[in-house]
């Protein structure tokens, strides 16, 4: 059915994922999850290679993929470090553990180190507030880390995606002062 | 005073026997008997009328009552199906997270008694796409069950069978509202659908679907054990049973307690080893930052449905955020109002332009540039969001705020004739706000 050589496991993940689910557009998402946690990110011949082994447009593709934030479509480090900076982690000392991330990397939230290693991202409640100030290394949970710590987040040892590839021509990140 | 606390655990069980999540442990404890005698029984109408008869009622945030959801489905013939709402990101709630990593198999065993009573071949678990240890283990579990012959073709040698499927979210608190969800199950962006019809009548794939929150379903096995009357030991007439309630802010043990429904917000911090040492409770937020907050003068309300309510507030998820003096309100309340910014969908436009709207005009007077003239715009937009959303998003979105104003309004005027927040709460410079 597929017109482009796509990797071999892409074609066995999109055949998997039609098998589990077999109705509407449900295997999607599966889909692009175990493309996500090979590369780390989605890139964009992913996407097409969604929309032709699915058998769905690539705008439908699109539209989906720009909802949901863990479906990144822009070049993410190896090592993602989610801080969630809700209400009950903010309370703990959240806001001084990013700033304190953001000061050691050199970049803001949102951003990636110039190697493109380290992905900084802010975290709505992880549902981990027990740990407050709670954090995720690649969806590994950790917490409460203090923010004076916040070296533990990028030293613990994480599962990495075993697919990524450095970014060819890295960009200089901007780091911006906000307020 | 509240009901005496349970002699044991009855969700969650992971802290009384260690191991519980392998189904040989969880069948040493008397696992998957209650699903065995509910098939042996083989009457799923009383299943539906036990669950009735018990009063429990929907933990998700809504509190409906649950057997009465179910009968609602229509009676057409139709395969119907279950869809287990584990999506759980309302801001100070994480007990489905602590159930599922903990307690899967007893997951799994209330849902095929849930599908045996209504008639559902095929379930799903809708699990949030940060739960990738959650995730991991219930498929696990789900695997142990399917070659224990629990689940699949005959369901313990019975004439049941039964499929049970789990899809991972990814990043979107709007997929916790249950047309959300079904349209992120279906593959799509996750938009409210509008209700009628309601999910009973078409909702996954057009099919008649009940969706249930997690802890609800995991009420069902000691419930068949043990009867109504047991879990109506606890509670009040009409919110009857325990509750797994997680506390988390300035106590001094945050964690998820399970206690009776009719224990005391105090009953309940003080079970959390009580407000940080050296500090008083300033307000608490009983339900999940959707829900308003209450000032420590109400600490003696009980916990239940209607209590919460007539204090001005609501049970929600059971998220129970507790501040004690030394938290800025406006902040607080700023930080809230913009999670809901950023997890609007975007479909309707009270929530879509009203929560950008109060978060510039909470960011202005958190740094001191506010003016009193903002504090009527702050409730006017949150009057013109309030009951006037597609979904409930946008009535969540304004509820600590309104509270915040009639209870702190001092400390937001002070905010604006200080210039500064009178609490002396820091400034950062690269967090982008
Ligand atoms: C914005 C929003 C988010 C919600 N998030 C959740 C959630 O994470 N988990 C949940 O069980 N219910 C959530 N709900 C409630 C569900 O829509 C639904 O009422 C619930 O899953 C029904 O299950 P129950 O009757 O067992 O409580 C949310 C509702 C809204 C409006
Ligand atoms: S209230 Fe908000 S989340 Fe709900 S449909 Fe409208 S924009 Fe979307
Ligand atoms: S507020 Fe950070 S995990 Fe809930």
């Amino acid at each position: 059915m597929s017109e482009r050589n796509w990797p071999a496991e892409w074609q066995e993940w999109a055949e998997a994922s039609r098998a589990t689910f077999p109705n509407a557009q449900s295997s999607l998402m599966p889909f692009l999850h175990r493309v996500r946690s090979q590369r780390g990110w989605l890139p964009p011949e992913a996407l097409d290679a969604a929309a032709d082994l699915l058998g769905m447009t690539r705008q439908h593709v699109n539209s989906v993929v720009s909802f949901y934030t863990l479906f990144r479509s822009e070049p993410t480090g190896r090592r993602t470090i989610h801080v969630c900076l809700g209400l009950s982690c903010m309370m703990a000392g959240a806001d001084t553990l990013m700033e304190n991330l953001e000061h050691h990397l050199g970049i803001a939230e949102g951003q990636t180190t110039r190697d493109g290693a380290v992905t900084l991202l802010e975290a709505e409640c992880l549902a981990a507030c027990d740990l407050a100030p709670a954090a995720q290394v690649n969806l590994v949970y950790r917490g409460p880390v203090a923010p004076e710590a916040f070296r533990e987040l990028l030293e613990m040892p994480v599962p990495e995606p075993e697919g990524w590839v450095p970014p060819s021509a890295p960009e200089a990140p901007e780091v911006t002062n906000h307020g | 005073m509240g009901s005496p606390r349970p002699d044991r655990h009855y969700l969650l069980r992971q802290r009384d026997v260690s191991g519980i999540h392998q189904l040989a442990v969880y069948r040493e404890h008397g696992g998957y008997q209650a699903l065995q005698q509910a098939l042996e029984a083989n009457q799923p109408d009383q299943l539906v009328e036990l669950t009735k008869a018990s009063g429990l009622r929907g933990r998700g945030g809504a509190g409906f009552p649950t057997g009465m959801k179910w009968s609602f489905l229509p009676k057409d013939g139709r395969a119907r199906v279950l869809v287990v709402n584990a999506d759980e990101g309302e801001p100070g709630t994480f007990k489905d997270r602590e159930l599922m990593e903990g307690n899967p198999h007893q997951l799994i065993e209330g849902m095929i008694i849930t599908c045996f009573a209504i008639g559902a071949p095929e379930s799903y678990v809708y699990i949030r796409g940060e739960f990738l240890h959650g995730y991991e283990r219930l498929t696990a579990a789900i695997r142990e069950a399917e070659e224990a012959g629990i689940l699949g073709e005959r369901v313990m040698g019975t004439d049941f069978s039964h499929r049970m499927f789990v899809y991972r979210g990814a990043g979107a608190y709007i997929c916790g509202e249950e047309t959300a969800l079904l349209e992120s199950l279906e593959g799509k962006r996750g938009n409210p659908r509008s209700k009628p019809p309601f999910p009973a009548v078409a909702g996954l794939y057009g099919r008649p679907t009940v969706v249930n929150n997690v802890e609800t379903i995991m009420n069902l096995p000691p419930l068949v054990l043990e009867g109504a009357d047991w879990y109506r030991q606890w509670g009040t007439e009409k919110s009857p049973g325990l509750k797994v309630m997680s506390v988390s802010g300035h106590v001094n043990r945050p964690g998820n307690y399970e206690v009776p429904l009719d224990w005391t917000l105090a009953e309940l911090i003080e079970a959390a080893g009580g407000v940080r040492t050296g500090h008083q409770v300033k307000a608490v937020i009983p339900g999940g930052s959707s829900m308003p907050c209450m000032p420590a003068s109400q600490l003696d309300t009980p916990i239940d449905y209607e209590s919460l309510v007539q204090a001005g507030s609501m049970l929600g998820s059971g998220g129970c955020i507790v501040m004690d003096e030394t938290t800025c309100m406006v902040r607080a309340v700023a930080r809230v109002v913009r999670f809901y910014r950023n997890e609007s969908c975007g479909k309707c436009t009270p929530c879509r332009e009203g929560t950008f709207w109060l978060t510039d005009i909470l960011d202005r007077l958190e740094r001191g540039d506010g003016e009193m003239s903002d504090l009527d715009t702050l409730l006017d937009v949150s009057d013109n969001i309030n009951g006037k959303a597609f979904c409930a998003l946008g009535d969540a979105a304004v509820g600590f705020l309104v509270s915040a104003l009639k209870h702190f309004r001092e400390e937001f005027v002070e905010h604006i004739t200080g210039q500064r927040c009178p609490l002396g709460a820091r400034q950062y410079d690269t967090v982008n706000h």
